[in-house]
């Protein structure tokens, strides 16, 4: 149990990362700091796929020989050196070990290991959707406060049960008018 | 014991202290009440998070989230915030206990499931086996450039990412709907249910006397409104020295 | 020029004259301003042989013209990038993108299968690739620019002393 955690301690951090921001969105009642926790979440779910992308002893997935040509067969070669090596490896030997024999074949063969490139591509965009929605929810925020005064959650809700409770009533935003002016 | 984990002392001795760096952070997120503050821990907390993303190989993503989270959306919840409040209320002890039973039992429930998960940097796990490696194969042979994550990016998965720019694309309407290009320049209100029930917040806004002069007489103050809105509001407006100080007079004048 | 006009927003000509507290930032960002812009169109076009693309150089150019807004004032900001600017450029950009598709159609290909673009196949994908990020450029540097011009010509309602 204690060395699997060891082995697969990025998960372990991951997870308590990811359930610190749940908790912010959780418990607090700002909505701006509920915001926050939010993107502690979103944060904390790329770190979780991008560490599952991570090939020990990997490089960052830009292929080495310059712009081209023999780069192509190498790539492929070193792929299929991979490939292979893992199958030749016996099924009961730890992971990362064979993960470590893997990285060693390829690199005695003259082949370099690169980083899974396809959650890379996913997260990339997802971060850019994430600081998208993030406006759209902070600018949702400038209007609430705009309109109740306040973006704590229990006196919106207050404000609204008020409002509620007169029916056709006045508005519960009426009075600050008159203590403003 | 780490001689199991497939990397060397100083990799390893990096994560664990970005890691740890991160967790720090995020406590500190959570109770820290300071608005201010919140914004820049979270600008640090990306920052950091893509340190970790360089450590991790994914240099396009570091890019990314360096530029993008600890750049410009702490540019914006800080613009948020300005609009907004600067401190968040304290909530009480009693409305904690539930949501952190939740996330705890939430969190053991995922560290159960941590078993099932591939090893730190296992090179033949199923993630990394099948499609991103003929990826990194056909990038080579088809399209000539040395950027896989480009390549797949935009040609392979282009499809997705025209669906991401067309999510872009709305989610800059949806601001630009909700809150404009020029400002509140006090031509915003609404109508519910006959009634105005909001007009333009700008202090220099020109309607305001008005539609505040309209508002006073036919509306008497509800209690929950008198009690938490006009303090909230008016005080920066008197700009009185003490804030509680402020907090009564406004209220007296708002029931009066 | 632009800033010149509109820079003395803060309290009067008369205080702001004798002593500018940020002459030092105001400098250091007319010098730093340009390289950033620069560099987020090298970001773009190196995308291909290094990290980089369409959606980091967009969110770095707004990222300069956002620092140009933080120093000289938004409505100099509005001078250098009118708002004009962003419907087109949030629009275009997602028409590039498309239109890349429509073309790669009318040439006889998949929608998006850039190999038609030119004889050679991966010569066709770089131009492919090239136009499709420069569609994402411009509609990340638009929307960027676009969600920070909203928020700051909001007007504040909490006043100084509130810090």
């Amino acid at each position: 149990m204690l060395a699997d955690i060891f082995e697969q301690y990025n998960y372990a951090i991951v997870i308590i990362l990811m359930m610190t921001g749940l908790y912010v969105v959780f418990s607090s009642r700002n909505l701006i700091k509920k915001l926050v926790g939010l993107s502690i979440f979103q944060t904390s779910v790329f770190l979780l796929y991008i560490t599952i992308s991570k090939v020990a002893g990997g490089q960052p997935p830009i292929l080495v020989d310059d712009h081209g040509e023999s780069s192509g067969e190498e790539g492929h070669g070193a792929a299929d050196a991979i490939q292979s090596a893992a199958e030749a490896l016996e099924p009961g030997a730890d992971a990362s070990e064979q993960a470590i024999e893997v990285v060693a074949q390829a690199a005695e063969a003259g082949q370099v290991v690169y980083s899974n490139p396809l959650p890379h591509v996913l997260i990339l965009t997802a971060i850019v959707v994430g600081v998208a929605t993030l406006a759209i929810g902070l600018s949702l925020v400038v209007r609430i406060r705009e309109v109740y005064k306040t973006i704590e959650e229990d006196e919106i809700d207050a404000l609204d049960y008020a409002y509620n409770l007169e029916g056709t009533g006045p508005s519960p935003l009426a009075p600050e008018t008159g203590a403003k002016s | 014991m780490f001689a199991s984990v497939s990397f060397t002392p100083p990799t390893i001795l990096l994560d664990i202290s970005l890691l740890a760096i991160l967790v720090i952070v995020a406590v500190s997120i959570v109770r820290m009440r300071s608005l201010f503050g919140i914004v820049m821990l979270q600008g640090v907390y990306s920052l950091v998070s893509a340190a970790w993303f360089v450590s991790l190989d994914a240099v396009d993503v570091a890019f990314t989230e360096a530029a993008v989270g600890a750049g410009v959306s702490t540019v914006l919840m800080l613009a948020a915030m300005l609009l907004a409040d600067r401190k968040s209320a304290p909530v009480p002890l009693s409305r904690q206990w539930g949501p952190l039973l939740i996330v705890i039992f939430v969190g053991m429930a995922m560290f159960y499931a941590i078993g099932d998960m591939p090893a730190y940097g296992d090179a033949n796990s199923a993630a990394n086996s099948y499609v991103g490696l003929d990826y990194m194969a056909k990038t080579a042979e088809e399209i000539h450039i040395p950027n896989v994550v480009t390549a797949v990016l935009a040609s392979y998965r282009g499809y997705d990412t025209f669906g991401e720019t067309v999510v872009i694309f709305s989610a800059g309407l949806g601001v630009l709907l909700l809150l404009g290009l020029n400002g509140n320049a006090g031509r915003w209100h609404a109508e519910c249910k006959g009634q105005r029930i909001s007009r333009s917040s700008a202090p220099s806004a020109s309607t305001e006397k008005s539609a505040s002069e309209r508002a006073e007489p036919e509306t008497p103050p509800t209690k929950a409104a008198a009690k938490k809105a006009p303090a909230k509001k008016a005080a920066p407006k008197k700009a009185a020295p003490k804030k509680a100080v402020a907090k009564k007079t406004n209220k007296g004048g708002a029931n009066g | 020029m632009a800033e010149r006009k509109t820079r003395p927003s803060k309290p009067s000509k008369e205080e702001m004259a004798p002593r500018d507290p940020h002459v030092l930032l105001r400098v250091m960002a007319k010098f730093l301003i340009p390289l950033i812009a620069l560099f987020a169109l090298y970001v773009h076009f190196h995308g291909d042989y290094g990290p980089g693309g369409g959606f980091q150089a967009g969110v770095i150019f707004a990222a300069s013209i956002i620092l140009y807004a933080l120093i000289f004032g938004l409505d100099a900001a509005k001078q250098a990038f009118p708002p004009s600017w962003i419907r087109i450029g949030m629009t275009l950009g997602v028409l590039l993108y498309g239109g890349t598709g429509v073309v790669t159609w009318l040439l006889g290909g998949e929608f998006l299968n850039y190999g038609v673009l030119a004889h050679e196949p991966s010569h066709g994908q770089h131009y492919g690739i090239l136009a499709v990020e420069l569609g994402v450029l411009v509609t990340v540097t638009t929307v960027m620019i676009a969600i920070f011009y909203a928020f700051g010509s909001r007007q504040p309602e909490t006043s100084e002393e509130d810090w």
